[in-house]
Order: structure tokens, then sequence, then C-alpha cells
């Protein structure tokens, strides 16, 4: 009569399966199951993703053993994938320096030399020919850029033209930096709008937003035979870029931050392009901004540029 | 072995590295640490840029020929001699004509040559009294060496951007603290003779991909060959 029911029961000689620890069972299995689920690709890795490259932190993120950890695995990677021997450094800004970068279009002849030496220089994919400067053969007396060809292939300068190269222009007011979802790419105190490669999902947000055309996506794994890698490599710059993502022109970073000229300067046969130290009272390019005609491209969009082009008298 | 150290650690360490290839301007490469130490971020990037450049620049070379030209005999001289002979060889014992004005007036030697350089004549720049140096428009002599005084006696505006850095090539270091610089010359890329820069053929194209015809592939990134995705 006063016997209270016990639950559960107790005495009976066969264990039954409780509610309570049914349903904890069941779910620590999908509990487990999906733990299993969210980790699978870690364990899917393949040799194109390394589980160190998927952990690895944001650039700005690593510590200064970090970075030697991570650019030593870039450059082991670089030997194992296309045999070469590179040297991948952290090349940061020089105090006091704002990189600035004009060209003479009364010089330029549109050769491309400077397209060729940016491909070379910055192991740009060989299938594609890729590189961070387009030259815009433009008909004279407009600077619209819909106007302007990038295919001619005959002798240069041709009658009537004018050839206008555009490469990343380095605003202060950079649109793809805006645009980017994930802080992979952004200003640095020198003036060069950089991206780490490794940080970037390939949104392609930023190559939209990019007025300049002056941004590329890498739809393919970039091919370069060994003996033509520039084995001399910045982790910001020209290192060998993994598939599926965006890269941009940095002013040869590795070479100007380390005091050079950058390459398509070098290369460029007419003499049309000067670069410089815009904070240097004495430098060339200061010289060029107080005595000759300056101008902007797409000025209206007020993106600020770090990239001028001018006209001889 | 240099990537985990200091961005500031890196700058210098490159500047010594350089140093260390040419070991008597080791003391004066670029800011040493302590200096840079010393600036910091905020400093007056100005002021920084001052310190620089008591430290000692490297030098700018600007290319030059390197005496007065000489030609090779295609065929053997009278004595039967090969060889090459200098400007006076011949110039020196055949007295000048003025009269002579274009390489189409001469009936032997330099006639076929090219020329194109406005309304100028051989002795213009050429020096008749001593056929190996040239000659500036007040009649001083200048040597081959020193050939761009003479064309900058016309050529003013060049010559003015010329020495700020805005016209001709330049190959080095954009900041002389780390190392120096080599400028072409007005004659490396103008023939005296025929100035105009020539018409060159682009080479190098990138392939646009908006602009390769697909046919029957139709996967995005195999557009190119790449030797996959055509077999």
């Amino acid at each position: 009569m006063n016997e209270t029911p016990s639950f559960p029961p107790q005495g009976s000689g066969s264990p039954v399966l409780s509610r309570r620890t049914a349903v904890k069972g069941a779910c620590a299995t999908l509990g487990l199951a999906a733990f299993g689920a969210a980790i699978s690709p870690l364990t899917k890795l393949t040799e194109d993703i390394s589980a160190e490259e998927f952990l690895q932190q944001h650039y700005q993120e690593l510590s200064a053993k970090d970075k030697q950890k991570v650019f030593a695995r870039l450059e082991a990677e670089t030997k194992e994938e296309y045999g070469a021997e590179v040297t991948i450094r952290d090349d940061r800004p020089i105090p006091g320096t704002k990189f600035v970068y004009a060209i003479n279009l009364s010089l330029c002849n549109g050769n491309g030399k400077c397209v060729e030496a940016c491909h070379r220089e910055n192991n740009h994919n060989r299938q594609t020919n890729e590189s961070y400067i387009r030259i815009l053969e433009m008909p004279i007396g407009t600077m619209d850029m819909g106007k302007g060809n990038i295919t001619y292939s005959h002798a240069v300068p041709a009658e009537g033209k004018f050839y206008l190269p555009v490469q990343c222009q380095q605003c202060d007011n950079p649109p793809c930096v805006h645009a980017c979802p994930v802080q992979a790419t952004w200003k640095e105190d020198d003036g060069i709008v950089v991206v780490d490669y490794n940080w970037c999902i390939g949104c392609r947000y930023c190559e939209a937003a990019c007025p300049y055309h002056a941004r590329r996506f890498n739809w393919q794994k970039p091919e370069v035979p060994a003996d033509e890698i520039n084995p001399d490599q910045s982790y910001l710059s020209n290192r060998i870029r993994p598939q599926g993502v965006v890269e941009k022109c940095t002013y040869c970073l590795h070479r100007t931050r380390r005091g050079r000229l950058p390459a398509c300067l070098e290369a460029c046969p007419t003499g049309a392009r000067v670069f410089g130290n815009i904070l240097d009272p004495e430098s060339e390019i200061r010289w060029l901004f107080e005595n000759k005609r300056v101008l902007i491209l797409k000025e209206h969009l007020g993106t600020e540029p770090s990239f001028f082009y001018f006209f001889d008298e | 072995m240099l990537m985990g150290l200091l961005p500031v650690l890196m700058i210098v360490t490159v500047g010594m590295r350089r140093a260390h290839e040419e070991r008597e301007d080791a003391q004066s490469v670029g800011p040493t640490l302590a200096e840079l130490k010393a600036v910091g971020r905020s400093a007056d990037p100005v002021e920084e840029i001052r310190r620089a450049k008591q430290t000692r620049r490297f030098p700018v070379e600007i290319r030059r020929p390197t005496g007065p030209p000489v030609i090779e005999l295609t065929e053997p001289d009278p004595l039967g001699r090969m060889g090459r002979v200098a400007c006076t060889t011949c110039h020196s014992v055949r007295p000048p004509n003025l009269s002579n004005q274009q390489p189409s007036d001469l009936d032997e030697f330099h006639a076929g040559m090219p020329f194109e350089h406005g309304r100028l004549v051989c002795y213009s720049c050429h020096n008749p009294g001593n056929a190996d140096t040239l000659r500036l428009a007040d009649g001083r002599a200048v040597e081959y060496p020193q050939v761009m005084t003479l064309c900058g006696q016309c050529h003013g505006p060049q010559a003015r951007d010329y020495r700020r850095y805005s016209h001709g090539g330049v190959n080095g270091y954009w900041d002389l603290t780390r190392g120096g610089r080599v400028r072409a010359n007005c004659i490396d890329c103008h023939d005296p003779h025929v100035p105009r820069f020539p018409k060159m053929i682009p080479t190098f194209k990138p392939k646009e991909r908006f602009l390769v015809t697909t046919r029957d592939d139709h996967t995005p990134g195999l557009r190119f060959g790449g030797g996959t995705g055509h077999e």
C-alpha cells in the first residue's frame, strides 16, 4: 500500500535501458559523428594542403618564430613541387619611406618589356603569360580606359596612338582593401597594398572592386620551370602563389624594400618609368611633381593612387 | 635562415650582407641597427632620410663610350694588314671638305650611311681639326666620352630631365645609401645619326582569359592548356 514505485524499477533480473541513458548515448554518438565530420577536412588533407597550412594564422598575427616556420615550410614546398631552391624573406617597410611611381607617357611606346619583366620577376604562371601590367593602346585625345586596346601586336608606336601602362596604383584609399571580407589584403606603411596569399579565400571581391583591373586570380596552380623561378622571394610578394587566390603588383617589394628599383623600371627600354621615395625632398620623384604636369588615372573615383602619369612639354 | 628575425633586424641584415661583399664599405651601408632602433616608427620621416643621407652614398655610374669610335676593316689595307682603324688614320691625311654636308655628298667612305638628324651636317658635331674628338657649337673640342655635353647643347629640356631622372634608362638602387646605379648615355638609346627612337614589335602578351575562345572546353581554369583536360 505505502510502497512507492521505484523508478527505474529495481530488482528485476534483466538490465533495462533507461530513457535517460538511451538519450545520452544517442547524443554522444551524434556529437562524435558531428565532430568527426567537422574535422574530416584535416584527415583528408592531401599533399596540396598540409595540416600546418590549414591551421596557419594571418600574417599580421604571426610571431617571428611562426614566420620562420611558415617560410621554411613554403621553401620546402617550392623545392618539392617545383624543384627550385628559393629564399623567402620577410621584407618590411623601410621607416620614412612612401613609394611613388610615375610613367612618362611621352616616352612610353608600348613595347611591353615591362610586362615581360614583371612576368619573370614575380614567378607568374608560364601557361597564361600573366603579368601585373597591362598596356592600353589609346587613341590620342582621351584618357577613357574603355577606349584602350590591350591586344595590339603591330610595330609601336602606331600613328595617332599613345600607350598607357596600367598596374596596381597602390591607392591611399584602396577599394580592394575595403572589399575584402577577411582582411587578407591591407595597406602597409610605405604605401604598398599587399595580400596574405595564405589567408585569401579567393572570393575575388577585391578584383571586382578595383577600378584599374590590377588584381589577378590564380585559376590554375602556376607552372614555372625550375630554372626560370626567381629564387629571391618575399612572403608578401613574388613567392609562388597557390591556386585559387588573388595576387597583385607589390612594387616589387622584395626588391624595393631592399633599396633596389622595381623590375619593370629596369626593363623599360625607353626610360619612361620613375620610382622613388616621395618623402625625400631631394628625390627624383619629388622633382617630377614640382616640375611636370602630373595626372591621376580615374581621379574622380577618389582612390588617391600612389601612381602617376606625366607628359613632357 | 634570416626569416625569423625581426623586420628591423631584417633590413639591417640585408644591408650587412651586401656590406660583407664590399668590405671597404662595411661601415657605411645603410642606417645601423642602433640608428634604426633610435628612430622607430614615429620619427619624422624627413629627419630620418636626412640622417640616412649622412652615411656614405653609393656612386651613380653613367655609361659612356671609352673613346673615339674605331672601324673594323672588312678587307686588307694596301699593305695587306687587317685590323681596326681610328678616325684619324684617314682624316689626319685628308683635309676636311666643309662643303660636304650629308653622307649623300660623299663618293667614298661613309657614303651610304643613314642620316636623319634635323638639318645638322657632319661637322656640326665632328671636329674638322681633330677627327678623334667632337666639337661644341662654340668651337671647343669635346672628347667622345663626354658626348652628352654635345647633345645637351640643343636638347636642353631632355638634358635637364635626364639630370633629374625623368629621362633615360636606369638600373640599380633607388636608395643610394644601399647601392649604386648605372644610367644609360644619350647614345645608348639614340643613334646620333638617326636619333629617333626606333619602332619596336611587342613580343610578349599576357593571354587574356576573357578573350580566349573556349571551343568545346568549358572547364574553368583549363582554358590555357597546361596539359590537363585536353586529352
